[in-house]
Order: C-alpha cells, then sequence, then structure tokens
C-alpha cells in the first residue's frame, strides 16, 4: 500500500478567550484563578481580600478573628464515609485550621432543590450536627431557599466559619522559606476518587470511604510538637495536592521539589487513577493538609503528626528551595524530574 | 501496586538505561507509536536518561490527536443540537474545532455526556426514548472492539435511537507514511502495546522486513519502554530487523482473536483523514453497510460539514516524528493547554502536552497564580 499524504501539515484556528462560564472555571486550576483575577478581584477590593487565603484576618473590637467561607456542591449528596454535611461543616473548620485559627461559630445557608426527600434532607443535617459536635463548633444562624426542580443538584449548602485568631501561630502560605520540610498529614486522593466511583457506579477491587474530617486537633499536635513553628498549612481540597503546592510557592515565592516515590497513594487511589487516565496529585482531598516545617523539626512534626490518629499516614514528600521560584518539580524513580504545574480546567478522563 | 510498582522501580530502570548506554554504538534514532509512551518517557525523564545513545521521536499515536478537524466540527454540529445527547471519552471535549470545543458547547446549553465506555451511550440510549444518543467513537484498534460491541449490541436491542460518529484510525498505514517519507529518520518503531494486544503483531511483520527496521511491541511503565529500547538498540546492533514483544504479560502473537472478529463484523477498512497529516488510504475504520443505521453522518447528514484544516501550527510535523514540540514556534508561546492551537497540546496522550506540563524545554519562570480558596 502506498499512503499519499494530502494537503500540508495543518492545525486549527486559535480558540479565543472563554464568553463565559465552563465547568473548568470551577476546578481549582488555572480557569479559576483566571475567574477571580479578571471578574471578582477588580471589582471586590480589601486589604485582606487581596491575600487571597483560605479565609480572612480582621479585626472586630479588641478581637482578632479569622473568617472563612465555602460553598459545597457534590454529586451524589451522599458517598462512602461522608455526604455533603459532613463536607460543609469539614471544609470550612479546616479552612480556619489551616489559618492556625480555632473554629467557634458556622453559619449555614441551604439551597434545596423542589423534590428533595426530607428523609435525605433529615441525615445530611443530622451528620452536620454530628461534625459540627466532633469540631466543636455551634451553627449560629443559617437560612434556607428553594429552587424549582431542575434548577439545583438536589442541595448546595455554603458554610461560613468564624474562628479566634491565634497571635502565636499564623501559618501562611507566603511564609515558606529555602529549606522547609513538605509534610502530608495522610494518603492522597481517597476523598475525589471515592465520589468519583459513587457518581460514576465505577466498581474497584477496593471498597473507598471518603477520609472526610476535622483537622483541627491534628493541626494543633503539629503545633505543640513544633513549638508554632508551622511555616504555611493546605488543606488541599478542588484541584489536589499539586494545585496547593503551586499556590504555596507562587505567594511565597520558592521552588518545590517532591520525591515521587514518598507519595502516599493508596493502591486502591493508584489503580482507580491508572484506569481513568487520571493524576492523583490533582485529586480532592477532604482529608490531609499539606506542612511546610523548617528543617530541623522536620522529624519531630512528622512523629507528632503520626502519633495522632488523623495523622498515621503522613509522609516526608519534599523540600522548598531557593531555586525556580513558583514552580513544583517532581523527581522520579528513574532520577529524572518533570514539572508539576496547575492543571488548566478539570482533569479529563482518557480514551484508553 | 502488583505488577505496576514493579515496572516503576528506579533502580532497573537506570540498569536498564546503562545497558542501553553501553551496548550503543552510535545515536539510533527510535519512535514511539503510542501516546501514552510518549508522556511516560516525557514524564519520567527517558529521553534525558539515554542522551547520546538513543533520540525518541515521538509518532502519531494518539487517538485525539489524529482525529480531523472536520470530525470535532461534526461533533460540535451534533452536541448543540437540541435532540441529542452526545456522548464522548473525556479527552475529546477540550479539543479545539474550528470555532469551538465540545465544554464550550456544554456550557451553551448543548447535552454533553462523559461516559467510560461506549456501552453506556447504548444505556443512556435506552434511558433516552425521545432523545438521538451520539457516540463519538475515537481511537485506534485498543478501543474499537468496546465500539463494535456497542453498536452490535444496539442491533440486538433494536436501540434505533443510538448512533456513532466514527473517526477509528488504524496503526500500520501511519508508519508507511512514516517510512515512505523521503526525509524519514526513524530506524526502528515501539509499537503500541495496547493496540498489539487486540492486533497481535502478524501484520507488522512485512514492514519490519520490507523497510529493515526493527519493530518491538512495547508496554507502558517506565522500565517496559526502557526493556523495548533496549531489544530495539540490540537489534540494530546486530543489524537484524524482525517484530519483537516486549509486552509479554498482555501481547500474543494472533492477539485477541474475539475483539477481532467483532470488530470486522462490525466495521471495514475505510479511508481516514488524519489531522495535520491528511487523508491515509484504507488507515481507518467505518461501519459496515449492515450497520450503517447506526452511522450518526448518514442519521444526521453530515456531509456537508467539510473543513479544510488552515496552515497554523505545525502539529502535523510533531504527529510524523519531524521535530519536537518546543521546535515549534508556537509552542508555549501562542499554544498553550489553555489556548491550544492544536490537538497535541490538550490530548491527555499529546506530545506537546507531554512537553508543556512536564515542563521540558520550557521558560525557567513561571507566572505567579492566584491562590484565593476554591473549592
Amino acid at each position: 500500500m502506498t499512503a499519499t499524504i494530502i494537503g500540508s501539515v495543518s492545525c486549527p484556528i486559535p480558540v479565543t478567550d472563554h464568553d463565559r462560564v465552563v465547568l473548568g472555571h470551577g476546578s481549582g486550576g488555572k480557569l479559576s484563578a483566571a475567574l477571580l483575577k479578571q471578574h471578582f478581584l477588580p471589582h471586590l477590593q480589601s486589604d485582606a481580600l487581596r491575600q487571597l487565603g483560605d479565609g480572612a484576618v480582621v479585626s472586630a473590637g479588641n478581637a482578632r478573628v479569622v473568617l472563612s467561607t465555602d460553598t459545597f456542591v457534590v454529586n451524589p449528596l451522599e458517598f462512602p464515609g461522608g455526604d455533603i454535611g459532613t463536607l460543609a461543616v469539614n471544609g470550612t473548620v479546616n479552612d480556619l485550621a489551616m489559618m492556625g485559627a480555632t473554629p467557634c461559630y458556622l453559619t449555614v445557608g441551604f439551597i434545596i432543590e423542589e423534590g428533595l426527600a426530607f428523609e435525605t434532607l433529615d441525615r445530611i443535617v443530622a451528620s452536620m450536627a454530628r461534625a459540627a459536635s466532633v469540631a466543636g463548633v455551634q451553627v449560629v444562624t443559617g437560612d434556607t431557599k428553594v429552587v424549582e426542580h431542575g434548577k439545583g443538584d438536589g442541595l448546595f449548602i455554603n458554610t461560613t466559619g468564624l474562628g479566634l485568631a491565634d497571635s502565636d501561630f499564623s501559618p501562611s502560605p507566603d511564609g515558606v522559606r529555602p529549606g522547609d520540610v513538605v509534610l502530608v498529614s495522610g494518603a492522597i486522593g481517597i476523598h475525589g476518587i471515592t465520589i468519583l466511583s459513587a457518581r460514576e457506579g465505577l466498581e474497584f477491587e477496593a471498597d473507598l470511604e471518603s477520609d472526610t474530617a476535622c483537622l483541627h486537633p491534628l493541626v494543633q499536635a503539629l503545633r505543640r510538637a513544633t513549638d508554632n513553628s508551622v511555616a504555611a498549612l493546605r488543606d488541599p481540597t478542588r484541584g489536589g495536592v499539586a494545585s496547593a503546592l503551586n499556590e504555596i510557592s507562587a505567594a511565597s515565592r520558592v521552588g518545590i521539589v517532591l520525591e515521587e516515590s514518598a507519595l502516599p497513594i493508596p493502591a486502591a487511589v493508584a489503580g482507580a487513577c491508572e484506569m481513568l487516565g487520571l493524576d492523583p496529585l490533582y485529586v480532592a482531598n477532604e482529608g490531609n493538609f499539606v506542612a511546610f516545617v523548617p528543617p530541623h523539626l522536620a522529624d519531630v512534626a512528622l512523629d507528632a503528626l503520626r502519633n495522632h490518629p488523623l495523622g498515621r499516614g503522613a509522609q516526608r514528600i519534599g523540600v522548598a528551595v531557593s531555586d525556580h521560584p513558583g514552580m513544583v518539580v517532581m523527581r522520579t524513580p528513574l532520577g529524572g524530574t518533570r514539572i508539576v504545574d496547575m492543571l488548566p480546567g478539570d482533569q479529563l478522563p482518557r480514551i484508553c | 501496586m502488583k505488577y505496576l510498582a514493579e515496572y516503576r522501580d528506579g533502580t532497573i530502570g537506570r540498569a536498564l538505561a546503562e545497558r542501553i548506554r553501553r551496548i550503543a554504538t552510535r545515536r539510533w534514532t527510535l519512535m514511539e507509536l503510542c501516546g501514552g509512551q510518549t508522556h511516560t518517557i516525557v514524564r519520567q525523564g527517558i529521553d534525558a536518561l539515554l542522551d547520546g545513545a538513543v533520540e525518541m521521536i515521538h509518532g502519531p499515536g494518539c487517538p485525539v490527536c489524529v482525529t480531523p478537524l472536520e470530525q470535532i466540527d461534526r461533533a460540535v454540529h451534533l452536541a448543540s443540537r437540541p435532540d441529542v445527547i452526545f456522548t464522548s471519552f473525556g479527552d475529546m471535549l477540550r479539543v479545539p474545532g474550528s470555532e469551538c470545543d465540545l465544554l464550550r458547547v456544554k456550557a451553551r446549553g448543548g447535552t454533553i455526556r462523559v461516559v467510560y465506555s461506549p456501552l453506556d451511550a447504548v444505556s443512556l440510549a435506552i434511558k433516552h426514548p425521545d432523545k438521538q444518543v451520539v457516540f463519538f467513537a475515537v481511537g485506534f484498534e485498543t478501543t474499537a472492539p468496546a465500539n463494535a460491541m456497542a453498536v452490535w449490541r444496539a442491533a440486538q436491542l433494536g436501540v434505533p435511537n443510538f448512533s456513532m460518529l466514527v473517526s477509528h484510525v488504524t496503526v500500520p498505514p501511519a508508519m508507511l507514511v512514516i517510512l515512505d517519507a523521503p526525509d524519514n529518520r526513524v530506524q526502528g518503531f515501539l509499537a503500541a502495546g495496547h493496540v498489539c494486544t487486540i492486533m497481535g503483531w502478524e501484520e507488522y511483520e512485512p514492514i519490519a522486513a520490507k523497510y529493515h527496521v526493527p519493530i518491538v511491541v512495547t508496554g507502558f511503565e517506565p522500565v517496559d519502554i526502557l526493556e523495548g529500547i533496549w531489544l530495539a538498540v540490540q537489534q540494530l546492533e546486530a543489524g537484524s530487523a524482525f517484530v519483537e514483544n516486549q509486552y509479554v504479560r498482555s501481547v500474543r502473537r494472533d492477539g485477541n482473536v474475539a475483539a477481532r472478529e467483532l470488530m470486522s463484523k462490525v466495521f471495514r477498512l475505510s479511508d481516514r483523514k488524519w489531522r495535520g497529516i491528511g487523508e491515509i488510504p484504507a488507515s481507518g475504520l467505518a461501519l459496515r453497510e449492515e450497520y450503517a443505521d447506526f452511522d450518526a453522518e448518514r442519521r444526521f447528514a453530515l456531509d456537508d460539514i467539510v473543513t479544510n484544516e488552515p496552515v497554523e501550527c505545525r502539529s502535523g510535523d510533531v504527529l510524523r516524528g519531524r521535530i519536537k514540540p518546543y521546535e515549534c514556534p508556537m509552542f508555549g508561546v501562542v499554544c498553550t493547554p489553555e489556548r491550544p492551537l492544536g490537538a497535541p497540546m490538550v490530548s491527555s496522550e499529546g506530545a506537546c502536552a507531554a512537553y508543556f506540563n512536564y515542563g521540558r524545554a520550557r521558560p525557567a519562570s513561571v507566572g505567579a497564580q492566584t491562590g484565593m480558596e476554591e473549592r
């Protein structure tokens, strides 16, 4: 057979900028950052907002308080290991904890779709109550709205948390120095793969359960062990560990070098990611955080995490460096290195 | 993970690389045919590890990348119809068409579902008898049997509202295009393990003999690829050229006979356009006449949508291994995963995406990213 080549080497015209919101704007990657930068920050300005942290530290009278808000949309509403209610409490409480604050109060807003079974709603609100009790926070005010059938995904929840700031303990994304060691407090990717499996009805060999948890006690254990010397903390939720580390590396103007062989990725997560063509570094987490600590405290910090029930799977995964500021790279088992960048949008499952 | 960790072992990998460097008396040029292999090579730094002994050039084996612009435009047209539920594997959604990609059609209200199996699309059609459910059947011989199964099943069950937009291509004709090019530099191939899991390797034997090129059926993990390269380099050093199987845990000489039988029951060979390359005779698969009712191109009269690809980027040169992605003047400057000029920059298996995402030949500075809390 003789093959011919017809026409010249070719490619399509460039795709222009988005003129409307696409799902990728909610992925936690570059599109999300662009959404904020281009459509929110030009209009909404304040000193606190400009810092773009997990929440804001503000003064109220003599008190320094931390505020954080988060809106939860998840399909399915209930999944192995939790539901949208537990996520809504733990997610906001964890954001406060990542800023070194002690979580105190929550407000809750519900957007409920017409037709949601009361049985489901009751279960979700009851599990919110349990999660709030475990986290030691009170729900102090709230709101409900009902939208027409088809105009919501069953239930959306917003929670806003208020916590007390601590002048001795204020880890911050811009607080990392070269030499600081990167720790992760537990296994990577479990929550995201659990949700994906539940949503798509995928069956893998091992059953996965979301690891959603209130991380405040674990943060406090780390704090005590390091005598308040934690440079930065982040819970790598949407966008995963890769996005969280990219944000910190940009804010602190340091480079980060990860060791691929040190990443705690459970076999079930690795297997699911292999099959679906996903990278576990970009899969959402709800039950762990990344922490940066000075090198001389790395061992005690790791021990403190591992001695806590929520941190048994903690690992040292990398180090901050002065080279390539703003860039995260990973050393592969073969000795090569590659860049671990922010994703443009959602991860898309591949063909084969 | 069982049977995966072993093939990612750094010590074994480095030892193989050392062995390759030791036996190579000159710098050999090999092409890996599959985009999955390209990603492992770039992601793990295998090309750098072998620098001086072997040059890897990246072949046209990313199914997303070679799907012609015309088919993407047809997909966009179908997905925009209010009576259609358009189903696809995930990585087709961000591939740019002439005017927009499928993600944007979705944002404008088109019904697009990502499925993990073409059979899910048949189930959707049964569940939504008032809608036309179209599946975008893309890929090499690897995905063809499952797609054939979906059509066969739809025919068995009598699902009138299911159809398929077919854009299947096959590997051997693309190899011939590369080997017949006057400026060809490829001295040996790593054939795609998963394609050969279906097809076996008999059809590669005449190619190895006629063009005197070693062809090694190779897997996708770092140790697989290094072993495949090692076998190919041994052949080149010995002056031999035959088909060898590295991926023994998955591939047999005659492939998967049952899968091939189903494929040939549903599909026939056809001419196909390849994005960036042009039309290659008998290089693709189309539905047989018995299954023509399930052909979305016929059902929706898509023949009017004809797109000629303008000369904007150099994905064709990349897909044929003539240039490395970073040698394209658009790479990383005008063309990025956020604003792709061509499919190789967006597909999870695309060579340009591999180089961009894993930071090869990219300026050392990256822009600051905002980090406002989002979930």
